[in-house]
């Protein structure tokens, strides 16, 4: 029993790192048990709940059995795990009393007083009932008072700290029984204990390493603690673990094999890379200065975990365990071990298309060089990934790898560079507020540097720093006139998170002279140009990949350049607008960080504003300037400088233009309608376009008057003032002053560039189309009148132009403008007839698109003589004539004595619109003149168609009688003095041809249809005729026409032997018949003309002349006559074709 | 759960992005971008094969040592890419693909909205809520309200009416939209819009 008193070596059972259990009280007994309970704990598992919520755990418990020592026990302060004993258990057979109270008991407290001592609480007493012992001893207590009497000593209120075991090294069912109890109870402690004892473990560490920047803290105390669970032993593992799998892989393969398997091999090799990275930092191998005497330390600790290498490697040169120990020997060590592993995993993934990875690795690699103070050798991956990032649009990456490449740009001191990445950072809403602030800081600060070389420019895109959002004009249309001012406002977005003041900003205008180009006339300008004047420019989506098919489209334009003076085609083109944006290389769109060889251009013209903050978001700035040289002015850069750096928008786009013009001073006269009436009063508007001249006080219109034309002044005129662009500015009283020769209209005094506009009316008096100048007409008594008539056929309007010259003040020499004034009316006038009575009838046509009113109608014999009565049959003395319509008027011509051979009419008539109540003048009538001639009756024709004898009515195809009389109605007139006229025995007589003809074909002539009479010139004198007619249709027919035509011979001796018939029929082309197409012209002047052109034609020819009789002299007193024809009987014949 | 979901367009810029927690944020999008290498790699490999099968799931892209990347691709080819926990072992294939199916059944419906212009970003908003199109009287949609829009509704009256008359984005000149509360401030809030 006295165990402790044997000096037995510590009883340690096998397996390393199993927490420690001691036993005390008789070894022996122990002894005996351990086989059993070495091999019985494990075998159950125990669910383990873990603390700071990790998962459960099923674990198999084992222990280090220990004799127990006090030495053991854990002094106050002892961190170590593995070595800590986590349960006491004492051991006892007793089973009587007496033992019990003699020594047992004394031990027990001597155990727990060791315990307390130390404060461990984790303990266990176990009574071993042996049925065998317990027949031995006769003066045996109920066993239960031995347990019960050490639950009573030592467990209070714990009466699971003991625990009885029966019979342990018995196979029988109770045994079993108790054994599982126990082992139950053993393993329930243990791991309570083992949980409660790595929980405070873990708070102490914890408390240990929030304690490292307190002075004193040992890293060594710290360290010892943490490198009983090293972390880098994980990362060895696993570098070990992949390169031994590749080198596996490496050795069973050929290179042929490894290539075509790197698809699954480089995850490995990118694995082993990260964790060689992750052990290089832990150990202090990835800095400037080295490793520290920290980093040693845990470097040799990790070394000397990895314990001894497999003696399957141990010879080889190369294996991944020599050179994870040469990697982690020295910095230079590691570098080449890393580099060569980042590379060969980079070229890995490049080779199989995984670029996006190899970029990652690469950032890794760009990181590792930053860290070792080499930015130039990280700038490429750094700008390699950017790029990668940049072309498929991941913001986050992108504002991460800026971040980088910022610091290492600072590092390289390329400070375009490093001032572009800041400016995109700055604006880069994925960054905090503070970040922000800081890079725009650093550009400020740079900005605000003195510079050693002044004048030196840093150029870089604005596109970061601010936005260009809109522009206006004003004035909106963007015209504007030499020395007028023009105001850009534009909207600038500013990116910066807090407000930037900027010196100036400047806009670079192209300044270019289009004078050959109808466009840029002063006239297009103002009148065509679109007036919105607000320009917006599409916000460029920044991070957003540029992909091939989302190329802007082409913007095609056709160009016309027309020539100012004709408006007629120069060139013909097709331009594209936006070239600039589809030509410019795809390696700049993607590069943005690149300084993009922005170039500043130097111009002479440049809108400038100075000093301007420019808060964060939109930003209105004004640029104001004064117009100069005529031409087209176009944006081309926006420049903001701060400081020596300057932010440059290179292309405006679209394009912004503006123009500037200067305008002649100019006058137009224009009538307001379509076209000017003459007769009536007109207006006509006059524009004076101001031009560069300014109209002073004083300045004024002279107008020469033209002759037939009247200016009418009115009180009430007033005129317009206009700016260009069509504000209305003011307006005047127009002051007229009419002499005889001169109308002089005073301007109202107006700046240069403005419109004056007034309206006059005016008056052309009205004509009918001059008759040769026979008569003057009312009012037009002017000698030097130049009237340019154009009658036109159809019912165009005969129209008058008036030239009117007009003395400008700006201009010494006189304008001379022509007004087009057209006549209302078309008038015409007949000769109507009634066997001797005679009738005058005058149509007025009224050609325009007014209704007038007529009145006071007047027909006068200009040639006044005596006997002779012109007798209206008019009834109204007012009438309307509308529209497109027509009046005639009708008055009878009535004498008593012998009638003149000709007679002079003037027909007059009173106008004015019917619209218009009350005109301010009065109006001139509307005259019109002709002459009548021939107008007395000579012969009155008269024909006859008789049935055959015997029947009642003419039939088809009968022949029938045809009787014409032709009665001569007067004595010897002066009218019938000509070369047809025969005297003999003091009687005269007349040589007459008369014609039957047909037109309509109802008729058919037999026989001969024309003959030549000799006709009594004397009253009553007849002569008959007779032929021989068919009539072809059935119905009542009109009369064949009967003409009669004075013959006139030839005076060669042959001509009077010829047929006249037969020349008719033989050459009728060579006829000359006059008037057959003109059947009312009877006294028209110019026939005399007609007639004599046509007898020189025929002179020398030895032909009889015909001359028709005017109209007025021949009466066809059966005209309109009808006969009626009644159809054959056996005219039944019906012809019908079918097809 | 996934830790992170991504719906990446045909150009691979991401539509839309999204991770719990989101501390880590911008490693789930490095993550992501790798990713799409294996994802290129698989459409090409899988190529016209693919189409035909109509297996628009990926599989698993890659592990690494705490998750694990799968990845699925759309018809269209919008691909889209979860990142699971590697410890979450109640996950396995028919979980994941029937989470892909849902994510794209929510992409259709995103793609439905006529407020969605296809290429744009989707905002959370629209992807969060995304209202079935197969809801009684529906297809409808939920918009984003935007004051311009609100300020310049006409009135229409005409049977099922009132109807209001809105312009949005070039593609759709008119949207008849019946109101379903009254007040107006309801109306903006919970405005429900039915395309006609």
């Amino acid at each position: 029993m006295d165990a402790s008193e044997e000096p037995l070596p510590p009883v340690i059972y096998t397996m390393e790192n199993k927490p420690i259990v001691t036993c005390a009280g008789d070894q022996n007994l122990f002894t005996s048990v351990y086989p059993t309970l070495s091999q019985q704990l494990p075998r159950e598992p125990m669910e383990w709940r873990r603390s700071y919520g990790r998962a459960p755990k099923m674990i198999h418990l084992e222990s280090n059995f220990v004799q127990f020592k006090e030495e053991l026990l854990p002094k106050e302060g002892n961190k170590a795990l593995l070595t800590f004993p986590f349960l006491h258990i004492y051991w006892t057979e007793c089973c009587d009393t007496e033992v019990y109270k003699a020594t047992v008991k004394d031990d027990l407290t001597k155990w727990q007083n060791v315990l307390k001592a130390h404060s461990s609480v984790d303990w266990l007493i176990v009574i071993v009932e042996n049925d065998a012992k317990k027949k031995n001893k006769t003066n045996i207590l109920p066993r239960t008072s031995i347990v019960d009497k050490i639950r009573n000593d030592f467990c209070n209120k714990q009466s699971d700290r003991c625990v009885v075991l029966s019979d342990p090294l018995k196979d029988s069912s109770r045994t079993q029984e108790s054994w599982n109890a126990f082992l139950t109870k053993l393993r329930t402690l243990l791991l309570m204990s083992f949980t409660k004892n790595l929980g405070k473990f873990e708070d102490d560490m914890r408390t240990l390493r929030e304690k490292r920047t307190e002075p004193g803290w040992s890293f060594c105390e710290y360290f010892m603690v943490q490198v009983s669970v090293p972390p880098g032993a994980l990362d060895c593992w696993v570098f070990l673990s992949c390169l031994e799998v590749l080198q596996r892989i490496e050795g069973c393969c050929d290179r042929a094999q490894i290539d075509s398997n790197i698809a699954h091999t480089v995850g490995l090799w990118s694995y082993a890379t990260e964790k060689l990275k992750s052990l290089g930092y832990l150990c202090g191998l990835v800095s400037e200065k080295g490793p520290n005497s920290e980093d040693l330390n845990r470097t040799v600790d990790l070394l000397a975990g990895l314990g001894a290498e497999r003696p399957e490697t141990a010879n080889t040169a190369q294996s991944p365990y020599k050179k994870l120990k040469e990697a982690l020997s020295s910095v230079e060590a590691f570098e080449k071990h890393y580099l060569d592993l980042s590379h060969a995993t980079i070229e890995m993934y490049t080779s199989i298309g995984r670029i996006r990875s190899a970029k990652f690795v690469g950032k890794d690699l760009a990181e590792f060089y930053m860290r070792k103070k080499a930015p130039q050798k990280a700038e490429i991956y750094l700008q390699g990934a950017l790029k990668n990032y940049l072309a498929e649009g991941w913001a986050l990456p992108i504002t991460h790898t800026r971040k980088q490449l910022a610091e290492c740009q600072k590092h390289l001191g390329q400070i375009e560079n490093y001032l572009q990445t800041s400016s995109l950072l700055a604006s880069d809403h994925h960054l905090t507020e503070e970040e922000r602030k800081h890079f725009c800081q650093e550009i400020l600060d740079f900005a605000s540097q003195p510079s050693d070389n002044p004048g030196h420019k840093i150029v870089l895109p604005m596109q970061s720093f601010a936005q260009l959002r809109d522009l206006h004009f004003d004035p909106s249309n963007a015209v504007v006139h030499v020395g007028g001012v023009l105001c850009i406002e534009i909207t600038m977005y500013s990116q910066m998170p807090v407000p930037v003041h900027v010196e100036q900003i400047v806009v670079n205008v192209h300044f270019s002279i289009e004078k050959n180009s109808y466009r840029k006339t002063a006239e297009w300008l103002t009148k065509h140009k679109t007036s919105n004047g607000i320009i917006n420019f599409p916000p460029e989506t920044a991070p957003f990949p540029v992909s091939q098919n989302s190329l802007p489209a082409l913007e095609l334009y056709e160009m016309f350049e027309r020539s100012p003076s004709d408006n007629s085609l120069n060139t013909t083109g097709i331009i594209c607008r936006n070239v600039h944006m589809l030509l410019r290389r795809q390696e700049s769109s993607s590069s943005l960080e690149m300084p993009s060889g922005v170039a500043l251009e130097e111009g002479a013209h440049l809108l400038r504003c100075s000093h301007v903050t420019l808060e964060p978001g939109a930003n209105q700035i004004t640029f104001r300037t004064q117009a100069k040289e005529p031409g087209t002015y176009t944006l081309r850069q926006l420049c903001a400088s701060v400081g020596s750096v300057w932010f440059v928008l290179p292309h405006i786009y679209p394009i912004v233009q503006y123009d500037v013009y200067s305008q002649e001073p100019q006058l137009h006269v224009e009538p307001l309608a379509d076209s000017l009436l003459a007769g009536i009063p007109q207006k006509v508007k006059f524009t004076v376009t101001t031009g560069h001249y300014t109209i002073k006080n004083g300045d004024s219109l002279q107008l020469s008057n033209a002759e037939a034309m009247l200016i009418l002044c009115q009180a009430e005129s007033r005129a317009m003032v206009y700016s260009n662009t069509r504000e209305q500015s003011s307006d005047a009283a127009l002051r007229i002053q009419s002499s005889d020769k001169v109308t002089s209209i005073s301007l109202p005094v107006a700046p240069a560039y403005h419109v004056i506009e007034f309206e006059l009316e005016v008056l052309s008096l009205p004509s009918a189309p001059a008759l040769g100048g026979e008569s003057d007409m009312l009012g037009m008594a002017e000698p030097h009148r130049k009237h340019k008539d154009k009658q036109k056929t159809g019912h165009c309007m005969v129209t008058t132009d008036h030239k009117v010259s007009i003395d400008c003040p700006w201009s010494i020499y006189s304008t001379v403008i022509a007004l087009t004034f057209s006549v209302p009316f078309r008038t015409t006038h007949a000769l109507l007839s009634s066997g001797t009575r005679k009738y005058v009838q005058v149509c007025v046509q009224n050609l325009s698109e007014l209704d007038f009113q007529l009145s006071d109608s007047y027909l006068v014999d200009t040639s006044d003589s005596t006997d002779l009565q012109l007798v209206p049959l008019n009834t109204q003395s007012q009438q309307p004539i509308y529209s497109k319509q027509s009046v005639f008027f009708v008055w009878e011509l009535k004498w008593t004595e012998e009638p003149p051979p000709s007679l002079h009419c003037r027909f007059s008539v009173g106008f004015s619109p019917a619209s218009e109540e009350q005109l301010s003048i009065s109006l001139k009538p509307y005259t019109y003149e002709f002459k009548v001639e021939n107008f007395f009756t000579l012969y009155n024709v008269k024909a006859e168609i008789f049935p055959p004898s015997g029947m009642e009515y003419c039939r088809t195809g009968s022949l029938c009688s045809l009787e014409v009389l032709i009665t001569r109605l007067s004595d010897l007139l002066e009218v019938d003095k000509d070369e047809a006229l025969t005297e003999s025995d003091e009687h005269f007589s007349t040589k007459l041809m008369y014609e039957v003809v047909d037109n309509s074909s109802n008729w058919a002539v037999c026989g001969k249809s024309c003959g030549v009479i000799s006709m009594p010139v004397a009253a009553r004198a007849t002569h008959r005729v007779h032929m021989e007619v068919m009539p072809l249709f059935a119905g009542y027919l009109p009369l064949p026409d009967v003409r009669l035509f004075k013959y006139l011979p030839h005076h060669s001796a042959h001509s009077s032997q010829l047929d006249a018939d037969s020349w008719i029929e033989n050459d009728s082309l060579s006829v000359d018949k006059h008037g057959d197409d003109q059947p009312d012209s009877s006294s028209l002047k110019s026939r005399g003309s007609v007639h004599s052109a046509c007898s020189s034609e025929h002179k020398g020819l030895p032909m009889p002349r015909l001359q028709a009789l005017p109209a007025g002299q021949v009466f066809n007193s059966s005209s309109g006559t009808q006969v009626l024809v009644i159809p054959s009987q056996d005219d039944h014949v019906l012809e019908v074709s079918v097809t | 759960m996934a830790v992170c979901i991504a719906v990446i367009a045909k150009e691979n810029y991401p539509l839309y992005i999204r991770s719990t927690p989101t501390e880590n944020e911008l490693k789930f999008h490095y993550m992501v971008h790798t990713s799409l290498d294996v994802v290129d790699e698989k459409i090409s490999a899988m190529g016209k094969a693919l189409v035909d099968q109509r297996e628009l799931y990926l599989g698993l892209l890659y592990p690494t040592e705490d998750y694990k990347v799968y990845g699925y691709v759309t018809n269209s080819k919008v691909k889209f890419v979860m990142v699971v926990d590697s410890s979450n072992t109640a996950l396995r294939d028919n979980e994941i693909r029937s989470m892909f199916r849902k994510l794209h059944n929510s992409y259709t419906d995103v793609m439905c909205n006529p407020f969605y212009n296809p290429g744009d970003r989707i905002q959370s908003r629209w992807a969060l809520l995304p209202v079935s199109a197969s809801s009684p009287g529906g297809p409808y949609f939920l918009c984003p309200i935007q004051s311009r829009w609100a300020l310049l509704p006409v009135s229409v009256s005409s049977p099922g009416g009132p109807y209001f008359l809105c312009p949005i984005q070039s593609r759709w000149a008119l949207l008849l939209c019946p109101i379903q509360s009254r007040a107006f401030d309801n109306m903006v809030t919970s405005m429900m819009i039915q395309v006609c």
